[in-house]
């Protein structure tokens, strides 16, 4: 290969090799015995993300293929790197209090951590099917190892071992898919693929298998139901902060696959996926949104609204169009700042891991700090989708994105179960503001933790009031990047 | 620049949530919140004055850009019919002040922070010139009233301010998908000057009928859809009671005003006759569901139905008698219930029982108390020389023309109404003076004065000289009903 191919190819792939190379360091640095390690590290992850952030916003907006075409920046790409580096930076600010309060400071925490945000962005950035699974594995097996790092808490192991189970299954799920997709065209160049499908005489039963085995693997990492038994396990057993990495950065990434695979290149399999998806989304919906009701663990309930959040992010896929898309793009924005907030706020009501986390735990929340209150009251009210927060803006957009196709009755299920969710949001919002605390809850803010709540509620707020910037960049970014 | 005013009207109170964290004791953040309150309604009056009687446009026109890629702008506007409820709501807002001054004990900051953040969402509902900033309020509004309910509530409050939450939130989604579809039959935009112009098929306008019907229909609310007032009603303090039965419930019948009506003119007329059937339900329904109850709370929120049976009556009837009555009777229900609401509160405060069969011989007791209780509920029932009169009147009248039955089962209606209140009246008034559980009673001081004042004022001016209403009101609805005509004979 030609030595300006290989420079070009590294230059694109930039931020990602950034984070490798500061993720080595940090495992470097770990090693050394220094007692002020935690927040060498955590510091220093920072400014790794910052600067891969850095070099993904001065790569050009164009769409640019590398790597002989197994590889893309483009402003799809981008877009949802940047998310992904907020939300492991605002991970990374959350994990350091909690990580001392568990007694479990270790320096590969971090970066298992970064290896995770580098599988994401691979994930993001594929445009080859085998380069998307090598994403994907990179993000998984950090984020195994990284679920069961309390290793004195049972639950914690127990959803270790569960998530490595049902991952390698599904994993396996989504390679078959991808091998039969070769064996159909001979590729795995999603590009040849898609060009080898459109050709007039193709056609082959075996195709529908294909893509039911792909989605499958891909519906599995973004917890949709009937493909979401590990989730309350995995988010109820995992680190807080992990959890929230998990429910915000790694379902971001995977919605950025099927977006890729199912949306733009393989467009043609729309008709065999639609009714199916449709059917999942309603399915993921009312799943989530009535289990939810009778959560008594906040994690567990969390982890049920994600999957009913998954369901109405999948509405945006059966819309398709621009407006679908972008969509999607200006849901997974809105979702990390108000899911992470609200993990924020669970992490310092965290009073040891063998306390477990009751939604009792709020109880009285507005007496005893109120700005903290405040705070979950508006994470709860944005989760719910009622404005004027961003979590309605986002709904109120897939719904329009929705009906623009003609699907009014699919509309109609949608919003009649999301009033069914504000249920159980609601129901925390009483719990803090009309029952008597129980004991006054020791809780100390630090200053990476006020970064974080600041940046959520400001982010949930102002893009429920002001949402025309990132319906703009989303807008762009999804015209641009999916042309 | 001319002074956006109603944008003023609007950001007052919500400015003042922001300041409202950094006072320091109880007492001045409920003097801070009444002058602001105080302003607001001052503002409402001036709105009043200026308001330019000759013409049926909207005026007092602010629009700027807010999402222009999807055609949402931050679009103001009010008509005849609007400014009437930004100024009932304006009263209201400082005379609930006054209702929660001592009786709102803990918690005084956040409860004042919801007055006043509802009352910036309830002047910018009735302001709203664009679909989705009317939404957004619509929806926001009902935190403030969530908490109003669920904190300062009582017994079993909670209960009620989630089956009020979700009743209410279940319906306005579909509203949503309602706005949606509009949004794209009549040419992307939320513009609603510019969605009234468009013109939709017969089966777009009969859906979209629907979902708004059940968004209101909630809201107001019409039988069947009822069951959450009266436990939101009997559990709210009494400054949630006034705004829930002075504004809130008045908003569904201003969706059916701005919405319906104009919008979707083939399908309102198509479903007249369903909705004057179902108005006839809920005012003789509502009448008799009040006659039964002994919880004088529970029986005024289900006069309200009964009442608010008579707004949508009178809406549908679809000729101007009806239609103006029925606004009327919506500002005269926000001013009689709400004062009805309001003296209730006060027996409440003294006595901490609101069972009707435990009192009695009030006006003996306690005589300004009885005299304006008895006014009220003697404006409630719609006796001549009230507002009551005027409003009930002219809706009956509009409906003889259409619809005879329904007009007679409003007349059975407005007897059943003399019925129970007369028996309030009765058995809280008269006779000898029983007092539950031997509490001490005492007489009004001057700051209940000041809340039933303003109120009496307006019964009797509604009631005897209807006409300074009606000048602003008729163009706006003479509009309206040309509207309503001219697409109805072209559709």
């Amino acid at each position: 290969m030609d030595m300006t191919l290989i420079a070009g190819s590294a230059l694109a792939s930039g931020p990602e090799i950034i984070v490798i190379i500061g993720a080595c360091a940090a495992l470097m640095i770990s090693l050394l015995p220094n007692a002020r390690q935690e927040n060498l590290l955590a510091s220093l992850s920072i400014i790794i993300i910052a600067l891969a952030a850095g070099m993904s916003f001065a790569l050009p907006e164009s769409s640019q293929r590398e790597y002989s075409g197994m590889f893309v920046v483009d402003s799809f790409s981008k877009y949802f790197k940047m998310v992904l580096y907020l939300a492991t930076a605002l991970t990374v600010l959350m994990s350091g209090k909690y990580l001392v309060k568990e007694g479990v400071v270790k320096g590969e925490y971090y970066v298992l951590l970064l290896f995770a945000l580098v599988g994401t962005m691979i994930m993001v950035s594929g445009t080859d099917l085998l380069i998307i699974y090598v994403g994907i594995e990179l993000q998984a097996i950090s984020i195994y190892v990284l679920v069961g790092f309390l290793k004195a808490d049972a639950r914690s192991n127990e959803a270790a071992l569960k998530y490595i189970i049902l991952g390698a299954f599904s994993s396996g799920i989504l390679l078959y898919g991808m091998s039969l997709f070769y064996g159909l065209s001979g590729t795995t160049n999603l590009d040849a693929i898609a060009e080898a499908l459109f050709s007039p005489d193709f056609d082959n039963p075996m195709l529908l298998m294909a893509t039911l085995f792909m989605l499958v693997g891909l519906l599995f990492k973004v917890g949709a139901v009937p493909f979401h038994m590990w989730v309350p396990d995995i988010y109820e057993g995992a680190p807080s902060p992990i959890t929230a990495f998990m429910s915000v950065a790694a379902k971001a990434a995977a919605f950025a696959v099927i977006l890729r695979i199912f949306l733009d290149e393989l467009f043609v399999l729309s008709p065999i996926w639609l009714l199916g998806v449709s059917g999942i989304a309603i399915l993921s919906m009312a799943l989530g949104s009535l289990a939810a009701l009778v959560q008594t663990n906040i994690k567990r309930m969390l982890a049920y609204s994600s999957i009913a959040h998954a369901g109405f992010l999948l509405l945006g896929l059966i819309a398709g169009g621009a407006n679908g898309v972008a969509s999607i793009m200006q849901y997974v924005v809105v979702f990390t700042f108000m899911n992470l907030g609200m993990f924020a706020i669970i992490i310092l009501l965290n009073k040891g891991v063998k306390f477990g986390e009751p939604i009792e735990s709020f109880a009285g929340l507005s007496k005893t700090h109120p700005m903290l209150a405040l705070m979950t009251m508006i994470f709860l009210f944005s989760l719910a989708g009622i404005p004027p927060t961003g979590g309605f803006f986002v709904k109120f957009y897939v719904l329009l994105a929705l009906i623009e196709t003609g699907y009014i009755w699919l509309a109609v299920i949608a919003v009649l179960l999301s009033a069914v969710a504000a249920w159980f949001y609601l129901r925390i919002i009483m719990l803090m503001y009309v029952h008597e605390p129980s004991v006054k809850p020791d809780i100390h803010i630090t200053l990476p933790m006020q970064i974080v709540l600041a940046v959520t509620v400001l982010g949930t707020v102002l893009t429920g009031i002001f949402p025309t910037w990132l319906l703009e960049a989303a807008r762009s970014a999804a015209l641009l990047g999916m042309g | 620049m001319e002074l956006p005013i109603l944008s003023v009207l609007i950001f007052l109170p919500a400015i003042a949530v922001i300041i409202l964290p950094f006072l320091r004791t109880n007492a001045v953040v409920r003097w801070f919140t009444l002058i602001v309150l105080f302003v607001d309604f001052l503002i409402a009056v001036w709105l009043l004055v200026a308001f330019d009687t000759s013409t049926a446009d909207m005026q007092f026109r602010e629009s700027r850009e807010w999402v222009p890629s999807l055609g949402i702008g931050y679009r103001l506007g009010i008509d005849g019919v609007s400014v009437w409820f930004i100024f009932l709501t304006a009263l209201l807002g400082w005379i609930c002040v006054l209702a929660s001054w001592n009786s709102i004990k803990h918690r005084v900051k956040e409860f004042m922070a919801s007055l006043l953040a509802i009352q910036s969402m309830m002047i910018g509902v009735f302001c709203a010139l664009d679909v989705f900033l009317f939404y957004v309020l619509w929806e926001a509004m009902l935190i403030p009233m969530y908490l109003i309910i669920g904190i300062w509530g009582g017994k079993n409050r909670i209960y009620a301010a989630f089956k009020f939450f979700l009743f209410t939130l279940a319906g306005s989604l579909l509203f949503l998908i309602g706005i949606l579809v509009l949004y794209f039959e009549g040419g992307r935009t939320f513009d609603m000057l510019a969605l009234m112009a468009a013109e939709y098929s017969f089966k777009v306008q009969a859906g979209v009928f629907i979902a708004f019907l059940i968004a209101f229909a909630v809201k107001i609310p019409m039988v069947p859809f009822h069951t959450w007032l009266p436990d939101a009603h009997v559990q709210a303090p009494t400054a949630g009671s006034i705004i829930l039965a002075g504004v809130l419930l008045k908003m569904g019948a201003y969706g059916f005003i701005r919405f319906s009506l104009p919008m979707l003119p083939d399908a309102s007329q198509y479903f007249a006759p369903m909705m004057i059937a179902l108005s006839a339900l809920a005012i003789v329904y509502g009448g008799l569901l009040a006659l039964a109850q002994t919880d004088i709370k529970k029986l005024v929120a289900y006069s309200s139905v009964s009442h608010m049976g008579f707004i949508t009556l009178g809406l549908f009837t679809l000729n101007v008698n009806g239609m103006s009555g029925a606004v009327i009777q919506m500002f005269n229900h926000g001013i009689t219930t709400g004062a009805l609401f309001l003296f209730v509160g006060l027996i409440y405060e003294r006595t901490h029982s609101r069972e009707i069969p435990q009192y009695g011989g009030m006006i003996k007791a306690v005589p300004l108390f009885g005299i304006l209780f008895a006014t009220f509920l003697l404006s409630s029932m719609a006796v001549p020389g009230t507002n009551g009169f005027v409003g009930e009147i002219l809706v009956l009248s509009g409906t003889f023309a259409v619809n005879g039955w329904a007009a007679s089962a409003g007349v059975v209606g407005a007897l059943i109404g003399a019925a129970y209140l007369l028996g309030i009246y009765r058995q809280v008034l008269l006779g000898p003076v029983k007092v539950p559980d031997d509490n001490k009673i005492w007489d009004l001081d001057n700051r209940e004065i000041l809340c039933a004042v303003p109120l009496l004022i307006f019964v009797f001016w509604m009631g005897l000289y209807p006409k300074s209403f009606l000048t602003i009101l008729q163009p706006t609805l003479e509009n309206l009903l040309l509207q309503l005509a001219v697409t109805g004979a072209g559709g």
